[in-house]
């Protein structure tokens, strides 16, 4: 279905495109204004410093020719919409808003600037002058399953989750499949703290999970703290987003790096070209939008391994989510030889079979 | 040795004025940090404190950003008055919202008239019926409403998420946890066109009004001023404290369960897992900003949402960082309290006079 509305959107896409370009021009003598919308502190060391960095990339390579402008710690509710609204109305000319909580209100503002260009991270509602734009995370979470699977000697997986939503349950799943491809008695307990950047309730999360018996730290929430308890209670775990061996020099065996670098260089170039389009982006590690931290703390086997598993992952070698798969009702969800659709990605609300948890409904 | 002193009487006058004083000296505070950190004074303040209400959207937003917190402080303000210590509204919001928005999901397709106040009466039953849990245990087993109150916030957060990742999710929404958007029947009207602002402003007004009447002139409004300053008398003379307990606590669990539903049902037009940004905990603060009197309420509400937008405009157009806000707020209220003691007690230098006064 959604290849169906990217199809259909591109055809009104074209007569945009060909508007943008004409402003484009006009405007090639002010800088482009550039404003990015994060939902937690530029200091977290995680999610929302990475896209900080990545504004950082544009400000670098593009000096004088951009100023950029953020709004950190935007909560995901009726603020949004004027937070967005008002670097709409401040003349800037590309707005990020990266938080999928933003979705509802950039399509909303969207329609009152049309001659201003947006694009929303995780979301899946796309307009002629809203573009969507994710990173394929869960790629580096099957790379994070193999090395755990190799170095548990609990067997037991301790994951901080925030929340239910198909970006974390595909990456519980996709690293279950990784640790099983080494190790099949591998299991995972999880905590959901509700929350993307609550270090507090992050770290009293790990601290259950370890007294519980887990013996590797894996979190997808945005802060350092469940790798710092880690770090502090002697065992391992891997950093999210961004890369923490700062945090856990003894602790991290590697992160799932987000790279927003290219991609924000590449659309605010599109902007200046007048080639700016809407478009739904879903890069991994092939294209360098996932990137693994070094692989540190672990048998240099386990490295090898490690590498050889992101370097299959990246030339297509392994395909992740290759069948057959069955959820845990025990239905079969992709048949023998072949692959989940990005659709069934997406949407992806059951954990696969094996996986001991419930999800919360 | 620096002392304070009890003043014998102090000036009336100076309860009112020390708010607007507090706000003189956070001003001139506030001028001297941006000072410091390099940026014109004079054009940090003019963005943080006038750039954001220069237009009718954003005097909107101002509105929209101080409904709810008004709403909340009215009723929170009155068990404050009576020792009544709800600290749990932003619980009391969320049951609001998940009460009244559950009957828009409910009636999804519906045009009716009648939707949007049913949401109404829903959502303040909501409201009230989370603040009755602590209120029935501190009648009936004594226990402490601050905690109650504070723990059942985080229940009723769980219960939103619970509804909104499950049964109420959107089947339309690819899986993400939100609920469907509400039938234009159940959304506020907008009462000002090319702003944000609701139907909830006018409630807001009009609760302020109600709070200022049951407050000052009603037999209730006395009670509660009673119990509050003087326990004992109101006991002697038969005033039933749990009364005063269920009153207080009910009235402000109705108010926060109305100020969540105006949140969903207005700018934001769906349930989703986040639904206020602490509202219900800064109200607290708008509550005793506003010297826990409707009126000051009203102008505590709107400073209070100005630091906010503010915060906003000072990231976006002066680069600062977002605890600019969160330092606002904290200079202000440094200053209230400061003000507050010197209004009540004098300074004296020295060691303690004779007649021992000072204790």
């Amino acid at each position: 279905m959604k290849a169906r509305f990217m199809k259909r959107t591109a055809a009104a896409l074209a007569a945009v495109g060909a508007l943008a370009l004409g402003m484009g021009a006009a405007q090639a003598a002010d800088p482009l204004k550039v404003g990015f919308v994060y939902v937690g502190p530029v200091g977290d060391f995680g999610y929302s410093y990475q896209h900080d960095q990545g504004r950082k990339a544009v400000e670098e390579k593009f000096g004088d020719k951009v100023k950029t402008t953020f709004v950190e710690s935007v909560p995901e509710g009726a603020d949004a919409e004027r937070v967005i609204r008002q670097l709409a109305q401040t003349g800037n000319d590309l707005i990020f808003t990266t938080s999928f909580g933003f979705m509802n209100p950039t399509i909303k503002v969207a329609k009152q600037f049309p001659n201003v260009k947006f694009e929303h991270a995780t979301g899946y509602k796309r307009a002629d002058n809203v573009a969507t734009y994710a990173a394929r995370f869960y790629e580096g979470r099957y790379v994070a399953g193999v090395i755990a699977g190799k170095m548990t000697k609990s067997n037991i997986i301790g994951y901080v989750g925030s929340f239910p939503i198909p970006e974390v349950v595909r990456g519980i799943n996709s690293f279950m499949r990784g640790a099983w491809s080494v190790n099949p008695d591998v299991k995972v307990k999880i905590v959901w703290v509700n929350s993307w950047y609550d270090p507090g309730k992050e770290g009293d999360a790990a601290k259950a999970l370890i007294d519980q018996g887990a013996d590797i730290m894996v979190q997808h929430t945005d802060s350092p703290a469940p790798l710092q308890v880690a770090e502090n209670r002697g065992i391992k775990g891997f950093g999210q987003a961004s890369d923490m061996i700062k945090f856990a020099p003894k602790a991290q065996m590697t992160a799932i790096v987000d790279h927003w670098d290219k991609y924000y260089i590449d659309r605010v170039q599109a902007v200046m070209d007048g080639t700016w389009k809407s478009e739904d982006t879903w890069d991994g590690l092939k294209e360098g939008m996932v990137h693994m931290a070094p692989f540190t703390n672990m048998p240099d086997d386990v490295a090898a391994l490690a590498k050889e598993t992101e370097d299959k992952i990246a030339s297509g070698d392994i395909k992740i989510f290759a069948g057959p798969i069955y959820d845990q009702a025990g239905e079969l969800r992709v048949k023998e030889g072949e692959v989940a659709p990005d659709e069934m990605l997406l949407g992806m609300d059951w954990y696969i079979k094996g996986i001991d948890a419930e999800l919360p409904k | 040795m620096i002392r304070l002193e009890p003043r014998r009487q102090h000036s009336q006058k100076m309860v009112y004025l020390s708010p607007l004083l507090a706000i003189f000296l956070t001003l001139i505070t506030g001028g001297i940090i941006f000072a410091f950190m390099g940026k014109d004074p004079i054009e940090a303040l003019y963005t943080f404190f006038i750039m954001p209400i220069n237009n009718a959207y954003g005097v909107g937003e101002l509105f929209v950003k101080a409904t709810p917190l008004v709403i909340i402080a009215v009723g929170l303000a009155m068990g404050f008055r009576a020792n009544v210590w709800n600290i749990g509204a932003e619980g009391q919001l969320t049951m609001g919202a998940i009460f009244g928005g559950g009957l828009a999901l409910a009636f999804y397709d519906s045009t009716s008239m009648f939707l949007l106040p049913g949401m109404f009466i829903l959502a303040a039953l909501g409201g009230a019926m989370w603040a009755a849990i602590p209120a029935w245990l501190r009648t009936r087993f004594n226990a402490n409403e601050i905690l109650t109150s504070l723990m059942l916030t985080y229940v009723a957060t769980l219960i939103l998420s619970y509804l909104v990742y499950g049964p109420w999710r959107n089947p339309e929404g690819f899986s993400f946890p939100e609920s469907r958007p509400f039938p234009d029947a159940a959304l506020l009207p907008i009462i000002y066109d090319g702003t944000r602002v609701h139907l909830g402003a006018v409630f807001a007004l009009l609760i302020v009004a109600g709070g200022w009447v049951l407050l000052t002139k009603s037999v209730v409004g006395f009670q509660l001023r009673v119990v509050g300053q003087a326990p004992q008398a109101a006991r002697h003379v038969g005033f039933r404290q749990k009364r005063m307990v269920w009153f207080t606590l009910l009235l402000s669990g109705g108010l926060s369960g109305l100020a969540g539903l105006f949140e969903v049902a207005g700018p934001i037009g769906q349930l989703q897992p986040s639904i206020s940004p602490g509202y219900g905990f800064t109200a607290i603060i708008v509550a005793f900003l506003g010297r826990l009197h409707p009126i000051g309420i009203l102008f505590a509400g709107l400073v209070m949402a100005l630091t906010y937008l503010g915060g906003e405009l000072a990231q976006i157009g002066l680069g600062l960082p977002s605890a600019v806000t969160g330092l606002f707020q904290g200079i202000l209220l440094f200053f209230l309290l400061a003000c507050d003691v010197l209004t009540k007690y004098r300074v004296r230098f020295g060691a303690v006079n004779k007649s021992g006064e000072a204790a």
